[in-house]
């Protein structure tokens, strides 16, 4: 970033962080989680997207407590705090996975895929775990 | 012989790879992000629910639990085992083959 | 580096973080605010607590802008502020404080 691009502190961008993958077979979940906390400090414009098997990240009721990991799901509940409350599942992953439209852990926006492009193709960076 | 599938069949092509390649005798376990595969409602589940009459499929519950999916959710005849059940089926077949 | 808590070692990383949250207590608190340079206060003692419930429920140390915010809803205005967090513990409250409550480092600590 440099002045060149016109970067001036206290320009806003559009962040999006989509979210691919299952949680505790990979680290991406994880991984993406904190990068958005730790973005948050930079006051941007942050959207989160779930979709693909990233939709089993923000599942109400998971309990990893039997393969021996920490349960980091009730860490999406702190998100608000970090004032960032646009959380995307796409509609169509949930029904390719049998899962119904409701049950998440956290306040989520259902849209369909249609949707979730044109939320994709609005952002200035995105970030892609 | 007993096949091991660790990852999401929407993310990897291996359970139907596995599938594709069991001979009489041969069990299925599906393990760590594969265990998303065996719901009820998803194309993974119909593959599995014909691969059933045939052949006994597991899943490990541990792993079923730390993704949020209550066993209610399964495809009819799948069948979960812990940490425990996964040695015992070890055992039972003479061989393991992991599907990576 | 390690703290002593009645004849027992508690290990802790290089910063002062302990590295087993279950090792946690109220003498081993003391025993860290004071390596800290701290004398706690009731006032001290109610930002530790509110850290480790904070902790318990959501599985993160809160980083300072969400701590003071979330203070400020729970105690008040009056305490929900960096001024009277940075007068309890002057080092930063994020990080000192979650030191001193057994918690890792604040998640998006800079």
């Amino acid at each position: 970033m440099s002045a060149e691009d016109g970067d001036t502190p206290g320009v806003i961008k559009r962040f999006l962080f989509v979210n691919r993958k299952a949680p505790y077979g990979t680290i991406y979940a994880l991984e993406a989680l904190e990068v958005v906390l730790i973005s948050a400090a930079f006051d941007q414009d942050v959207s989160l997207a779930f979709l693909d098997d990233g939709v089993y990240q923000v599942l109400a009721g998971n309990d990893p407590s039997g393969i021996g990991m920490k349960n980091f799901s009730p860490t999406y509940r702190a998100l608000d705090d970090y004032d960032i409350t646009k959380l995307y599942v796409e509609r169509e992953s949930l029904q390719e996975r049998g899962l119904p439209e409701d049950g998440f852990v956290v306040p989520v926006s259902v849209v369909s895929r249609a949707e979730m492009a044109a939320i994709m193709s609005q952002q200035d960076v995105v970030l892609s775990f | 012989m007993l096949h091991t599938v660790n990852k999401s069949p929407f993310a990897s092509p291996t359970l139907t790879q596995c599938v594709g390649h069991l001979t009489d005798g041969a069990a299925v376990l599906l393990i760590e992000d594969a265990v998303v595969g065996a719901t009820e409602g998803t194309a993974s589940g119909a593959l599995l629910a014909k691969c059933l009459k045939t052949h006994p499929v597991y899943v490990l519950r541990p792993d079923l639990m730390a993704r949020g999916i209550g066993e209610g959710r399964l495809v009819k005849g799948v069948q979960c085992v812990d940490y425990a059940g996964f040695v015992t089926l070890v055992t039972e077949h003479d061989a393991v083959q992991s599907w990576l | 580096m390690a703290y002593e808590v009645d004849g027992k070692t508690i290990n802790a990383d290089e910063e002062g973080y302990i590295i087993n949250l279950a090792d946690w207590s109220e003498p081993l608190a003391a025993i860290i605010a004071k390596s800290e340079g701290l004398e706690m206060t009731p006032n001290h003692w109610e930002v530790v607590n509110f850290l480790r419930e904070y902790y318990n429920e959501f599985q993160i140390a809160p980083a300072i802008r969400v701590l003071t915010k979330a203070i400020g809803k729970k105690l008040g205005p009056d305490k929900g502020n960096n001024k009277y967090l940075y007068d309890l513990f002057p080092y930063g409250p994020a990080k000192q404080a979650c030191k001193v409550a057994g918690l890792p480092k604040p998640t998006g600590c800079i």
